[in-house]
């Protein structure tokens, strides 16, 4: 099925040559980091992780958010569902494999990646987290893989995919619960030490991934003669929506807590954060951003009127997704950081060559996704016009019918 | 036999995964062990049951005081000084009781000798590292003397352990330190890019029946010794100060105690 | 056979780039290393002995030396009995490179012949006058 992405127009192939470009221009910037260290990253020994371990939490949620489509379609045959799945599945292939890069771009010595495997620690959550993550980009390659190959032959998908997909389920559940407790077990902490890490997580993912999968269904219509189906992007609307006031209920409770308590440790981060901590404040902008698309994108997708209009629909779903990016691929590892055991304030910002390096992952994943999209499309465009053996079955039932 | 290229392909390529996996799994079982060879402890080594530090800080009068402790570690451990705070390496350094004991702080009417007082600090060896638990290869391990060491070899530079201190104690190579060691000790190695490093106790020498060198260095203002001996110099220490540690609400069970005394002590 | 022109260039052109090796070596000089151990440490030395046989370090160097790094660093044994029954401190600085203190004829010759690129020098320091 793969050489469907050895063909295509003018248009795929100059998107293809642009992402290999900014994937060439962060491998070179990547090479450097490997010579010189991460010193080349803007940080530092008190704000000890970046944009890169950002990136990686906030992408594992975007690969988590295809069970928001495997459990409607695949547990409660919800069949609108059954074309802008397989985006879903194909999505998380592509964001786990964006996740893996980030961890071993912000290793120290990516030459002793093995020693994860050498060495196993169950004791260290990192241990988990890696072995949850391989376990599920293999389970979302195998059965979308399978699904597309059965579906191209007019064939169902084999039973044991099924069986598969129900893995799923609870397994997209556990890499976004175990990644949360990367940071939810560490005491000293404050920001991270929270019980409902993992729930706000798992609430952000299932906002972000849903909503970048509306934006990437919109383009696949405009772009392919395949349409996921109106009706489905709705429906993926309204989950973004329940899921983005899910979020934005727990932030709440989050800052409830802090503030209420009074507990200075536990106000400092969203100080800094939102209002800047010992005359210190790089991020205040960037938060209020985010908590001012929250709210105007929750309001937009709760009041059905809005939501049914897709333009609005997508505007709702990038300022979403943009919100969130902010809020978990940027404040929430930073924030974690300030202030320092010391009660000090060291502030972090990425440097050019990180910023490069980080855009060049994400091409790297936009690439992944463009060639699995594209292998997916043009089975489907294949196929949209062969009857499919089930719905054979049917005319044949129904001439049957008129010829008795 | 009739085989399409389909299913030669994937053979192929499960052979090569079971291949890959079989000579890993070999490697790791069997160790490549000589077949006669005996490793002992040194003779004349100092060893303990739990090791534990003492800080008088009482004693510190001069910022003479805290140099001659902080350079006798730098320049037995190869520390590099970067000039500036981003790549900093530090296993023993000073701050203001404000930071060193941040939670204790909210108590504005201390001595002011005490307020302007820098504090030694480094890492606590903790009973309960976190450190150790957040490691993913096993690279800090917590040895049967209660040392939190370091295994520069294994590292691999994911900086879990930097989120899980929460004493600020391990530091990070963000670049090759090497040109920025004023004067290397050719007896001991130095560290490279891309590892954590932290102050060990100075395993080194306590194998050498040595005892640390900031301790060796602070004519007695830190005391050092075996925490589970009655008689040792460190509990003589604590049972007859107050002493408070850094931050032991949090369950770590960190194991350097500072005497802080008052101005009446002075 | 379908665009077997095609492939045949193809396998040439592969055929050509996994011989390299071999062609490009083609009638080079092919000397095998000598480590030196002719140090004046070594000199000193009533029997000429290393902590294990000669063909024993020469075979088992590394897997030694990486027996010696975990016994001390993670065991915290820093004594080394050898075959022999003598005692030897484990220590790649102080105790191997005090003898082989010519890092450059001793330990690089075969590393660079053999193309193995061991990670110990970006740590450990090489003894002076020695330095890569």
């Amino acid at each position: 099925m793969l050489e469907k992405a050895l063909t295509g127009s003018r248009r795929y192939w100059t998107w293809v040559l642009f992402l290999l470009a900014v994937i060439g221009v962060g491998f070179i910037f990547y090479l450097r980091q490997f010579s010189y260290g991460l010193g080349i990253t803007g940080m530092s020994r008190d704000v000890s992780w970046g944009l890169y371990i950002g990136q990686f939490t906030f992408l594992v949620g975007v690969a988590a958010s295809a069970v928001m489509l495997v459990i409607p379609y695949y547990l409660h045959n919800y069949k609108k569902f059954s074309k802008i799945v397989i985006l879903g599945e194909f999505l998380a292939v592509s964001a786990v494999t964006m996740c893996m890069l980030f961890i071993f771009i912000d290793m120290g010595q990516p030459t002793r990646v093995l020693n994860v495997i050498l060495h196993p620690t169950p004791n260290s959550i990192m241990f988990w987290d890696a072995t949850v993550l391989s376990g599920y980009l293999l389970l979302n390659i195998v059965i979308g893989w399978t699904t597309l190959g059965a579906e191209r032959k007019g064939f169902p998908p084999p039973a044991w995919v099924k069986t598969l997909t129900f893995i799923s389920i609870p397994w997209a559940i556990s890499i976004h619960t175990v990644t949360a407790f990367l940071y939810a077990g560490l005491p000293g902490r404050e920001y991270w030490l929270s019980a409902i890490m993992a729930a706000r997580f798992l609430a952000s993912a299932f906002a972000a991934g849903p909503a970048l999968l509306i934006i990437l269904a919109m383009i696949v219509r405009k772009v392919s003669k395949f349409d996921p189906g109106k009706e489905a992007i709705q429906q993926v609307g309204k989950i973004v929506a329940y899921a983005m006031a899910a979020n934005v209920f727990f932030l709440g409770l989050e800052v409830f807590t802090a503030f209420y308590s009074n507990i200075p440790g536990e106000k400092y981060a969203f100080d800094y954060l939102y209002f800047g901590l010992q005359g210190h404040g790089k991020l205040i902008p960037l938060m209020w951003i985010s908590g001012i698309l929250a709210v105007v994108s929750l309001a937009l997708l709760i009041y059905p009127g809005t939501r049914r209009i897709e333009k609005i629909l997508a505007v709702a779903s990038v300022a979403v997704f943009v919100s969130l990016w902010i809020d978990k691929g940027f404040g929430l590892i930073i924030g974690g950081f300030i202030p320092d055991p010391f009660g000090k304030v060291t502030e972090y910002w990425p440097t050019v060559p990180e910023a490069l390096i980080v855009l060049g992952v994400w091409a790297i994943g936009a690439l992944v996704l463009t060639i699995l999209y594209k292998v997916a499309i043009s089975v489907r465009e294949e196929t949209a016009d062969v009857p499919k053996v089930t719905e054979l079955d049917g005319i044949a039932e129904a001439e049957l019918a008129t010829i008795k | 036999m009739s085989i399409n290229r389909r299913e030669f392909l994937k053979i192929v390529g499960a052979s090569a995964i079971l291949a890959l996996g079989g000579v890993a799994i070999a490697d790791g079982i069997d160790k490549d062990n000589l077949e006669v060879s005996q490793f002992l402890p040194e003779p004349g080594a100092l060893v303990a049951g739990k090791w534990a530090m003492v800080v008088d800080v009482r004693k510190f009068k001069t910022e003479d005081d805290y140099k001659r402790v902080i350079n006798a570690c730098n320049s037995i451990h190869n520390i590099p000084d970067f000039g500036e705070p981003k790549d900093e390496i530090k296993w023993i350094w000073t701050d203001t009781f404000e930071h060193a004991f941040p939670d204790e702080y909210e108590q504005k009417y201390m001595p002011a000798s005490l307020e302007r007082m820098p504090f030694v600090l480094m890492c606590n060896h903790c009973d309960n590292p976190p450190c150790v638990r957040v490691c993913p290869t096993k690279a800090t391990f917590k040895r049967a003397d209660g040392i939190v060491m370091q295994d520069e070899h294994r590292c691999i530079g994911c900086r879990f352990c930097m989120a899980a201190c929460p004493y600020g104690s391990r530091s990070f190579n963000w670049r090759d330190p090497r040109p920025f060691i004023k004067k290397e000790n050719p007896d001991y190695p130095t560290r490279t890019k891309g590892v954590v490093e932290k102050c060990t106790f100075c395993v080194e020498r306590l194998a050498e029946g040595l005892m640390p060198a900031c301790v060796e260095a602070s004519n007695g203002a830190m005391i050092f010794g075996d925490l589970t001996d009655p008689n040792s110099e460190v509990r003589k220490a604590l049972s007859s100060n107050y002493t408070i540690r850094r931050k032991a609400e949090l369950g770590t069970g960190p194991n350097i105690y500072y005497i802080i005394g008052g101005t009446d002590n002075a | 056979m379908y665009n077997g022109g095609k492939i045949l260039f193809g396998i040439l052109i592969f055929l050509a780039l996994v011989t390299f090796p071999f062609y490009n070596d083609i009638g080079k000089a092919n000397v095998r290393p000598e480590p030196k151990i002719n140090t004046p440490e070594i000199q000193k030395l009533s029997e000429k002995q290393c902590v294990e046989s000669q063909a024993f370090m020469k075979a088992n160097h590394m897997t030694l030396l990486n027996e010696w790094r975990d016994s001390a660093v993670r065991g915290g044994n820093r004594t080394y009995v050898a075959s022999d029954g003598k005692k030897y401190t484990i220590s790649l600085q102080n105790t191997c490179l005090r003898c082989h203190s010519n890092k450059k004829e001793f330990c690089d010759t075969c590393h660079s012949y053999a193309g193995v690129n061991p990670y110990c020098w970006d740590c450990h320091i090489a003894p002076k006058g020695a330095k890569k």
